[in-house]
């Protein structure tokens, strides 16, 4: 057979077209070959990137809070290993048998057990859920006994902040809970680093020293698929624990304050009046912050709210009350300063005075008689001080007393609730009152009343300088970095010059002009204690290694009526609202002295009664303790 | 000469396996060999349902291409007319009581597997189409019975296809019909005023589209537009084919796919995976190997002596080109989204059955090119 024509005409077309066509393939598949080189070459890091985002996701570890010491190193917040009890919904095999398997092992509340159906619905299934976050070891034990039939609960061991002294400390160190979302916007490392069921600071040193005390975080990366679910680990990168901490004070001393004031209300602080080392620092009554850690339940929580002696205010620095009689040695110090007395002025003492109409009357009725600045002091004659604060005037007091710390921050900000209290001058009431100054509130002033309003870490502060010869402190209760020893800050002193951690230079930090009046303010105050007629005479101690000097006061809190002051009631007739609070400042040992403290019992009634035997009790046991601390020397060096 | 065609006639099994073009046949093997592999991965490295079911597919439909190659080339044109009535038959049936997936009905239950007719009428319409043109004279094919003609052949399967919805497969014989028709000789101008006449209506076309293939075309202008919805496909698929590099993560290595990032991974996507865990290199080696076959087809067809294989062939390779293009553009972002399998590798009976019975038909062109077609 022989092709036609037209066959042949026919396949040159089709050979033609498909020419055409050929040419276009190749163009195509060059253009794919081009994206292709496009993606997987010049793109290739972009998308790499983009596939490990996929593939790869962190989960941060809450973090280790740094351990917080003493000044002997014993561990005063640390952390503890706790058990906790997680179930993984997606490997239980009926939830609701094991609901009430648990709910029999752990006495799981009907609340609880509604909080775990209600996180079951909201977590993927192969996220935990937290059951319990604090077992006891008995219930761990139980737990694992009863493992083969709790299929898909894991009990899990995590570390959780600690407070092994309970509530000793609390006041100083606050305590840590969950942080609201305000708390971890406010901070931007606590936003970087924080977790689900990370805690933070919520009060004191906790929340002052959060950045130092938090740690990193440690990071787990896992491989995930396109679920969200973990296939495998790639990496644990550990975290950091944060920093240590350690502090200038004496466990067993705070223990003691503790004890002391064992359902009181008040505040005990104990100060090295060389290096300004906070030793004690007690708010009582005290509560225990390893409630907060787990969430404290509502009936704990109103129980500490709701208790009529504050458990809740720092009374050591946020208590304001007015000094009482423990502001004469300041009193005294101011006039002998102005030269207004000297050791021989005398004021006759009659049991009270009356200025322009108005009388102000001596706490003994009968009267001291003719009484000299040391007598005034020993008997805390209330006459004798009205006639040296008029004589002396309020401005030139508080030129004073501002030098001696009343009237500001003590610590500075190392705690927000810190008060920095009043002393009072004319300018002071013209600009807040609007109202010219009367003599009359000077005198008042001269006895610490009035205005005058105090922390009691102030008066502790104000008493050690007047201990150590006159020289300003600068109280820490941190260790710092560049830590003085007690004999190079007691050297430098005596040179009349202070070594400044701050600049490191020495500067002059003398708050006298002649020192001899500080000598006699100390002698006035040891007459109070050791001589007889002293107020605090009954609280002596004989023995000069702990005999100490001190001066106690009364302060009022309400206004003495005319009819009362007749009465002259017992401290029990009075409603407890309105007794006095006792006070007493002193410092020890008399012979070299090395310790100050200042000591408020609210409501406790006279400061010779209920304050100054407190400090008789405690005294021996800061001595005692003395040489310990000395040989503390190994100082840790720890930059905050 | 006349004798010699009449031996060609009564070729002989032994002469039949000599002239099967083995070339083509090793490509074909090499590519099936691969698919293995790869469906073997998607299984993240267990031999489980996909592996097993592609495997015993691939031994199935392999001896029949080889089956389909052994009869005449004359056979296959005498029954062409008669195999797209039956592929239309089909498609009628699966219209009324196909099997509904995913929206759409497409597919018949054939008991042992479920085969999908609008794949096999990819192939059905080159030789419904070829054997049209080889039967009419060159200067009738530009006449208006002639274009009616093609036009119906192709618009029907078409109306059936684009009915069930599958608008990939209905683009894809669309494109396989018209690629016939270029090649028979029908007037450039034809083309070219249907392509101006189907830009002026693309308007309206797109105002019928469904809401899901609106929503693919606009995926496709901006895949950032909904990363996590409709553009999750292609982002994660370019993520894939992206941090595959020049040399690949490796065999099995592809975190994309063992981690679940790649959707479709069987199928559609299947060059994705590929191309993640073998990179630029296999991808372009890849690309070659379809290269030869296509190739390989080509010039089958080029020394084929009569037109019917001679179009059905460069028809098929067209076709062939076509699935490769339109699934790569697709997974490289360079299409939209349309339901479109890369011919053997895809996992899916009924696309390796139409592909395998396509090269059949090839390879006895091959055995039979000197036969002539009356």
């Amino acid at each position: 057979m022989i092709r036609s024509n037209s066959g042949i005409r026919k396949t040159d077309v089709i050979n033609r077209r498909m020419f055409i066509i050929g040419a276009a393939k190749v163009v195509v598949f060059v253009g794919i070959v081009a994206r292709l080189f496009s993606l997987q070459i010049n793109e290739n890091k972009k998308y790499l990137t983009l596939s490990d985002k996929n593939r790869i996701r962190e989960w941060k570890l809450p973090p280790t809070r740094g351990n917080i010491v003493d000044y002997f190193g014993n561990i005063i917040a640390g952390n503890l290993k706790v058990y906790q009890l997680h179930i993984i919904p997606e490997q239980v095999e009926n939830f609701n048998y094991l609901l009430v398997r648990l709910r029999n092992l752990l006495n799981l509340s009907d609340k609880r057990i509604a909080r775990i159906n209600k996180l079951k619905a909201e977590l993927k299934p192969w996220d935990s859920i937290i059951v319990s976050e604090n077992l006891s070891w008995s219930q761990f034990v139980k737990i694992n006994n009863y493992l083969y039939d709790l299929v898909g609960v894991k009990p899990v061991m995590t570390i959780s902040r600690n407070y092994p002294f309970n509530d000793v400390y609390t006041h100083v160190l606050g305590y840590v809970s969950q942080p609201n979302e305000e708390e971890i916007l406010e901070n931007e490392i606590i936003q970087e680093r924080f977790v689900p069921g990370m805690k933070i600071g919520k009060l004191g040193l906790e929340k002052r020293l959060e950045n130092h005390l938090i740690g990193t975080n440690a990071i787990q990366r896992y491989e995930v698929n396109a679920y969200g679910k973990r296939i495998n680990q790639l990496e644990h990168q550990k975290g950091e624990q944060g920093s240590k901490i350690r502090l200038t004070v004496d466990t067993e001393i705070q223990k003691a304050c503790g004890k002391l004031l064992n359902e009181k209300a008040g505040s005990i602080s104990v100060m090295d009046i060389y290096t300004g080392d906070i030793i004690a620092m007690y708010s009582s009554p005290s509560y225990n912050p390893n409630l907060f850690l787990f969430g404290i339940s509502q009936d704990e929580w109103q129980l500490i709210r709701n208790n009529p002696l504050k458990p809740l205010i720092n009374k050591t620095l946020s208590g304001l009350y007015s000094p009482g009689s423990t502001i004469k040695p300041i009193v005294a110090l101011s006039a002998l300063e102005n030269k207004v007395i000297d050791t021989k002025f005398k004021v006759k003492c009659t049991g009270k005075m009356e200025l322009y109409g108005q009388t102000f009357h001596c706490w003994k009725e009968k009267g001291h008689g003719w009484v000299s600045l040391k007598n005034a002091m020993k008997q805390s004659c209330d006459t004798y001080f009205y006639e040296v604060a008029r004589l002396l005037g309020v401005d030139r007091l508080n030129i004073t007393a501002e030098k001696f710390g009343l009237g500001k921050k003590v610590l500075g900000d190392y705690f927000d609730n810190e008060k920095k209290g009043l002393f009072p001058n004319t300018k002071w009431k013209k600009n807040n009152l609007g109202k010219g100054w009367v003599l009359g509130e000077t005198l008042i002033t001269g006895i610490g009343q009035g205005y005058i309003q105090s922390t009691p870490l102030q008066l502790c502060m104000m008493t050690a300088q007047i201990a150590n010869g006159g020289f300003a402190l600068k109280p820490k209760i941190i260790v710092d970095s560049n830590p003085i020893s007690y004999e190079d800050a007691k050297q430098s002193m005596e040179s009349g010059l202070l070594f400044d951690t701050d600049s490191e230079e020495l500067l002059d930090k003398k708050l006298f002009k002649n020192q001899r009046n500080i000598k006699i303010v100390q002698e006035a105050m040891f007459a109070s204690t050791n001589e007889r007629f002293g107020t605090s005479y009954k609280s002596r101690i004989d023995d000069p290694k702990y005999q100490f000097a001190g001066k106690t006061g009364t302060a009022q809190v309400k206004r003495i009526s005319k009819r009362e002051r007749e009465l002259d009631l017992e401290l029990e007739q009075i409603p407890y609202k309105d007794r006095d609070h006792a006070l007493y400042v002193a410092y020890g040992p008399y012979v070299n002295p090395r310790y100050a403290l200042s000591i408020i019992v609210e409501h406790g009634g006279s400061g010779s009664k209920a304050a100054a035997p407190i400090a008789k009790k405690l005294f021996k046991l800061i001595i005692d303790r003395h040489d310990l601390r000395n040989k503390q020397s190994n100082f840790e060096r720890i930059t905050v | 000469m006349f004798q010699h065609d009449r031996l060609s006639n009564e070729i002989t099994l032994f002469q039949k396996i000599k002239n099967l073009d083995y070339i083509l046949l090793i490509s074909v093997i090499l590519l099936s060999v691969l698919s293995v592999f790869v469906m073997y991965s998607t299984d993240g490295g267990e031999i489980l349902f996909h592996t097993k079911n592609h495997f015993v597919k691939l031994a199935v439909f392999f001896p029949l291409m080889i089956f389909v190659a052994f009869f005449n080339i004359k056979f296959w044109h005498n029954f062409s007319y008669i195999i797209y009535l039956i592929v239309i038959l089909l498609l009628i049936y699966v219209s009324f009581f196909g099997i509904k997936s995913s929206g759409s009905q497409r597919w018949m239950d054939l008991y042992l597997f479920v085969l999908q007719p609008s794949e096999l009428m990819k192939v059905a319409i080159i030789m419904c189409l070829a054997k049209y043109f080889h039967r009419i004279k060159i200067e009738n094919v530009n006449s208006f019975t002639s274009i009616t003609i093609v036009l119906s052949i192709i618009i029907i399967p078409i109306i059936f296809v684009i009915s069930q919805p599958d608008l990939g497969t209905s683009i894809l014989i669309a494109l396989s019909g018209l690629i016939i028709l270029w090649l028979a000789g029908m007037k450039i101008k034809y083309f070219i005023y249907s392509f101006i006449t189907f830009l002026i209506s693309l308007p309206f076309i797109i105002s019928f589209l469904k809401p899901y293939q609106k929503l693919r075309i606009l995926t496709f202008l901006d895949p950032d537009r909904d990363p996590l919805g409709a553009g999750y496909q292609i982002i994660q698929s370019k993520i894939a084919i992206g941090s595959g590099g020049l040399n690949g993560k490796g065999f099995l290595k592809g975190t994309q796919s063992y981690l679940d990032f790649l959707p479709e991974k069987h199928t559609d996507f299947i060059f994705t995976l590929f191309s993640e865990e073998f990179g630029f290199i296999g991808s372009v080696g890849l690309l070659i190997l379809y290269s030869i076959i296509i190739f390989r087809i080509i010039r089958i067809g080029s020394i084929s002596r009569s037109n019917f294989a001679r179009l059905f062939c460069f028809g098929y390779a067209f076709a062939i080109f076509i699935y490769i293009v339109v699934n790569l553009s697709m997974v490289l972002g360079l299409l939209p989204i349309v339901g479109s399998p890369l011919p053997i590798m895809s996992y899916g009976g009924s696309s390796m059955l139409a592909t395998m019975i396509g090269f059949g038909i090839v390879l006895s062109a091959k055995i039979n090119h000197k036969q002539m077609i009356a």
